[in-house]
């Protein structure tokens, strides 16, 4: 019997994973741990076994299962909605992302580009107008995607101001109750452009889906509605983290800022590595066995419990040398940021196109731009949410 | 280089075509299509970068 470590463990530095983790990986790949309902399960720290087991059938992310990793001691949001693609297996899984993918081909969010250089100008003159100083995470990283979202879900320009600010509550979780309460609004407001969607073409990736696989009866009114809240969960806070850390990590480091700013080629590979380094979603790689799995001398029994969180991994030296050091050039296509397997990030190439657009965006409109606060008294946030900076004080 | 790809096991991540935008491409529904069966020395590299970052497993080199 092995020791249980602790997992998840709080950031010490909220731009970077916990150093606690780097101890782990080191000792080896596969740990024991105990989840917040006492079930133990294992935690995985390398880079090799992660990739395995993220593309191991074996695997379920049925969040229902009774083993599926418990990492929040937080009551879980009832919705009363059915699960998303997210949580189901192969071959449901892929039958119902396969009705959303035709709209996040390369091809789809290149097109993208002008509408999201729009957004991104019009959120720094919202940004100019509050400041300085003002909060470049109110102002500039969270609209952003909001209203990317807006575009690749189809909903009106009238309505864009409810979205925004309804997504931004649920994105800034308050209470539990608040946070159930506008996710209800939300996927309330959603069902009603389906609605309207049956009744007249609509826009975007909800107007697709009613044409084509709810009119074939493919899919039902609430899975549509399901899969429309996952967009948004899934793709609003965590691409707004991103910006917010972006921002702070380039501050951070003054010398690779003026290269991201001066040279355009760097910007993707830039891009990489912020993503490598902050890690945001580092604890959504939850899975349960559904048989028994043997894997780097361990056995993983059926129905256990096993976390591949994207920090330790994105950190594993044998892949990323020196993996402390955020460096823009260091190559950082191969991270875990956005998962690994058949549940990889749908929405991979959107968030990266609105990371090459917002970030040198921002440091062109405001060349002076710099802390207000000094960055050592970030305050990280809990270990069982997606990783970000809750406010970010800048002037300029 | 011989280059297949398994059209039931994408997940349309479009990995590939980013890597070798002239050896891969996806479909009008996102599903990945390949461009080039044949792969010569001047597209190994990235053919084969475009195999190591798919992330379903759906890209084959022989
Ligand atoms: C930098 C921003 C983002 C990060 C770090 C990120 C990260 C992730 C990760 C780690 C997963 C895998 C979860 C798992 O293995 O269970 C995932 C899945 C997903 N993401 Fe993202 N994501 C980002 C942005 C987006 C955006 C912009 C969208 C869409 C608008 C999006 C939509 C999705 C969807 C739909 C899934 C579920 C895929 C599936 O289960 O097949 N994400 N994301
Ligand atoms: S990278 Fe793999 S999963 Fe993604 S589109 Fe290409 S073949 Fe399909």
């Amino acid at each position: 019997m092995h020791e249980a470590v602790s997992f998840p463990q709080t950031r010490t530095c909220p731009l970077r994973p916990p150093h606690g983790y780097a101890e782990l990986t080191a000792q080896g790949p596969l740990h024991r741990v105990e989840f917040v309902d006492g079930r133990t399960g294992w935690v995985v720290t390398r880079h090799e076994e992660a990739r395995a087991l993220l593309s191991d059938p074996r695997l379920s992310s049925d969040r229902a299962d009774p083993g599926f990793p418990k990492i929040s001691p937080r009551a879980l949001v009832v919705r009363g909605q059915p699960p998303s693609f997210i949580g189901m297996d192969p071959p449901e899984h892929g039958r119902h992302r396969r009705m959303a993918i035709s709209e996040f081909t390369v091809r789809r969010i290149n097109a993208l580009r002008p509408r999201i250089e729009e957004i991104a100008e019009q959120a720094a003159g919202r940004l100019r107008a509050a400041g300085p100083p003002a909060d470049v995470v109110a102002h500039y990283a969270l609209p952003i995607p909001s209203l990317v979202i807006c575009e690749v879900l189809g909903v009106p320009y009238s309505d864009h101001e409810f979205f925004e600010d309804t997504s931004r509550r649920i994105a800034r979780a308050g209470s539990d109750e608040e946070t159930a309460a506008s996710v209800r609004e939300l996927a309330q407001y959603l069902d009603s452009l389906v609605e309207a969607a049956t009744k007249r073409p609509g826009p975007g990736l909800i107007g697709k889906m009613v044409r084509e696989e709810l009119a074939r009866g493919e899919i039902t009114r609430e899975s549509l509605v399901s899969t429309a809240m996952l967009l948004l969960a899934a793709g609003h806070e965590t691409t707004a983290n991103m910006i917010g850390l972006g921002i702070a990590t380039l501050l951070e480091h003054p010398d690779q800022l003026a290269e991201f700013r001066a040279d355009p080629d760097v910007v993707p590979g830039a891009v990489e590595e912020m993503l490598r380094y902050a890690s945001v979603a580092d604890t959504t790689g939850l899975r349960v066995a559904t048989e028994d799995i043997e894997i780097a001398g361990r056995l993983i029994r059926a129905g256990e419990g096993v976390a591949i969180p994207n920090g330790p991994a994105n950190f594993d030296p044998a892949v990323f040398p020196d993996p402390d050091t955020f460096d823009i050039h260091r190559g950082s296509r191969r991270h875990n940021a956005f998962g690994y397997g058949v549940h990889q990030c749908l929405g991979q190439n959107l968030a990266r196109l609105e990371l090459r657009v917002a970030l040198p965006l921002l440091f062109e409109r405001f060349p002076t731009l710099r802390f207000a606060t000094p960055a050592a008294g970030f305050e990280p946030r809990r270990p069982d949410v997606n990783q970000g900076l809750d406010t970010l004080t800048v002037t300029w | 280089m011989h280059v297949t790809a398994d059209r039931d096991v994408c997940v349309g991540a479009g990995q590939c075509v980013r890597a070798a935008p002239d050896v891969f491409d996806q479909d009008e529904e996102g599903i990945v299509l390949v461009l080039r069966q044949q792969a010569g020395d001047d597209r190994r590299e990235i053919t084969e970068e475009a195999a190591a970052v798919c992330p379903s497993g759906a890209v084959r080199l022989t």
